[in-house]
């Protein structure tokens, strides 16, 4: 009959309608944002942050530059650190990520031989200014390693496994220099050997 | 007590004119009489557009299972008012190649139409701005002159898309006009008026004429027509989103675009309270609540039907909307006048049948005529 399909939209959206109020969880989907928030996936990616042991004196990040040369836009600057001599430190002086130009991609975590640069979970970063604010220090990038674990557990037992395997094979070789900084097992050719594992 | 509430406007206006007689002459008093209606209107009619935006947002919402503007006040209620202020600071930007006065005009001639045909609405017992003896007419006549303001908006702005939009409106309220009036004849020509407080006063009593054969239809035809002059949808062809980016109002911002909104909104309630007035008995209603209410319910649940179409139905393609037209709404109503003069000549039993029997046969006849007409299967006497 004419019209009967009018009739029978018409009714479908009353429905809809008395749901939301008759049965709000059933029929209303919004998540009211800045109060509520939806769980976020454990594979979640955002934006890349540095890790630390303990204190954030004990960054992980041997400023291999592997990360730099590997990130495609190139927002991620790095000097390494220097000492009296003029010798060049296994430690990140400068660590800046430009979050303007990072497009989230996730290969510094993927490239990084030393776990040290992982992506995040946090996504309220707008800032007022975008060369300033959103060019990122290394003080701003360090979070502790407890942090990395509670955000993606699964990938944290992983890796935690995977270092332990690693230090348990190191440990005959350089058994003193263990407790000082990890990465010093291998500095210059067993990196090579483990980034195969890693990507 | 009961007759104080429903009189407390007139009343409150007569209290007043008494008091500014004391001091002033009785010419002055007279012009002041006047104008305190129209500024009542002036005042009341942004309110309204304004709390009907809120509200459509609101049933929009739920309709679609979300819960609509509801950060800015206790139920978004101050939402219209942000609105407002934003689109008071929003740049007002005017094409280089537009005809630089008409542009400007559109939209101040387009809130004119709507705000004058409040002024024959009866709101409720004695509560109208004039009661003109051809109020009917002058509604419908000023209403029609929206289309102009919106042609000259769609023509000075120089652009393909606002000129479309322009020319859609301008076929559709022609085509739509001829169906609504003549859906309107047979409510004059049973009250013999055409002064709406007379027609309001015709139906008091329950003996509204939405409860008649003829009037449920004429009716339904009027409303559907009305949401087709307000261009809202399924009829909003004139500023179709999807197919012409906004149709006449594609080259407005700022408060000019408002004022597009702003005549749409006035007009939908104008047009809601004018079916009201006519078919469902304006402000009768039973008497412990004043008649202002009554008045007002009624025109709030026409709005909520026409927002509750816009929840539900897709725009109509431009040939089944004239073809609704002129092939389904201008036979029928024309059958219709005949039909509510039957109905006015005979006797109660006789009438109704009467009534029924020409129902039946008008529908009928629009079926037959208005059939798909399928070829039939062509059969291959030598193929395959
Ligand atoms: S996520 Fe991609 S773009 Fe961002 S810093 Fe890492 S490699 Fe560069
Ligand atoms: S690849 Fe890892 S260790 Fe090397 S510089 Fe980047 S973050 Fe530091």
């Amino acid at each position: 009959m004419f019209g009967w399909g009018v009739l029978k939209g018409m009714l479908v959206t009353l429905w809809n309608f008395l749901l939301t109020y008759l049965w709000p969880k059933k029929g209303i989907f919004t998540v009211q944002y800045p109060e509520k928030k939806l769980p976020l996936a454990q594979r979640y990616r955002n934006f890349p942050f540095l890790v630390y042991d303990g204190t954030p004196h004990m960054i992980r990040c041997v400023a291999c530059k592997i990360c730099e040369s590997e990130c495609p836009p190139k927002c991620i600057y790095i000097i390494p650190e220097k000492d009296a001599e003029g010798r060049v430190q296994k430690k990140p002086a400068v660590f800046d990520i430009d979050y303007a130009i990072c497009m989230n991609c996730g290969l510094c975590e993927e490239v990084c031989p030393f776990d040290s640069i992982f992506m995040d979970h946090e996504y309220e970063i707008s800032k007022y200014n975008r060369a300033e604010d959103l060019m990122v220090r290394k003080e701003a990038l360090l979070k502790p390693w407890e942090y990395f674990a509670k955000i993606r557990p699964h990938d944290f037992e992983r890796i935690e496994a995977k270092r332990a395997a690693k230090s348990a094979k190191a440990k005959p070789v350089a058994p003193a220099e263990k407790p000082s900084q990890k990465p010093d097992a291998g500095p210059t050719s067993p990196q090579q050997g483990s980034v195969p594992k890693n990507g | 007590m009961a007759e104080t509430i429903d009189q407390i406007f007139v009343l409150a206006k007569d209290r007043f004119l008494d008091l500014l007689g004391i001091v002033l002459p009785d010419w002055i008093i007279l012009l002041v009489r006047i104008l305190i209606s129209i500024a009542v209107l002036l005042a009341v009619a942004p309110v309204v557009m304004m709390y009907m935006t809120w509200l459509e947002r609101k049933v929009l919402g739920r309709i679609q299972n979300r819960y609509g503007p509801n950060r800015v006040g206790i139920f978004g209620l101050l939402q219209p008012i942000a609105d407002g202020i934003k689109m008071l600071t929003k740049e007002d930007i005017v094409p280089k190649n537009a005809d630089q006065v008409i542009h400007f005009l559109a939209p101040v001639v387009i809130v004119i139409a709507p705000l004058l045909v409040l002024a024959v609405l009866p709101f409720g017992r004695n509560m109208i701005a004039a009661d003109l003896n051809v109020g009917l007419l002058f509604f419908l006549g000023v209403s029609t002159f929206g289309v102009i303001a919106l042609f000259m908006g769609s023509w000075a702005s120089r652009n393909k898309y606002s000129l479309l939009g322009g020319m859609r409106a301008f076929a559709q309220m022609i085509s739509y006009e001829i169906p609504m009036v003549l859906s309107v004849v047979p409510v004059i020509l049973v009250t013999s008026s055409l002064s709406t407080a007379a027609i309001v006063e015709a139906q008091l009593g329950w003996k509204w004429f939405i409860f008649t054969p003829w009037g449920g239809f004429a009716a339904l035809v009027f409303f559907l027509c009305g949401v087709a002059e307000v261009n809202r949808t399924p009829f909003d062809l004139p500023e179709a989103e999807s197919e012409i980016v906004a149709g006449f109002h594609t080259e407005y911002s700022g408060m000019k675009f408002a004022l597009f909104y702003m005549a749409e909104f006035i007009s939908t309630f104008a047009i809601s309270g004018l079916a009201v007035t006519l078919f469902l008995g304006g402000w009768d209603g039973p008497a412990f609540l004043p008649s202002w209410f009554w008045f007002g319910l009624k025109t709030f649940i026409l709005i909520l039907i026409m927002i509750w179409f816009r929840g539900t139905l897709p725009r109509f393609r431009v040939d089944q909307l004239m073809g609704f037209a002129w092939k389904v709404f201008l036979p029928f109503t024309l059958a219709n006048i005949f039909i509510a003069a039957l109905w006015a000549l005979l006797p109660y039993p006789k009438n109704f049948i009467a009534d029924t029997i020409g129902i039946t046969v008008i529908l009928t006849l629009l079926q037959i005529f208005n059939r798909k007409e399928t070829p039939k299967k062509r059969k291959y006497l030598y193929a395959n």
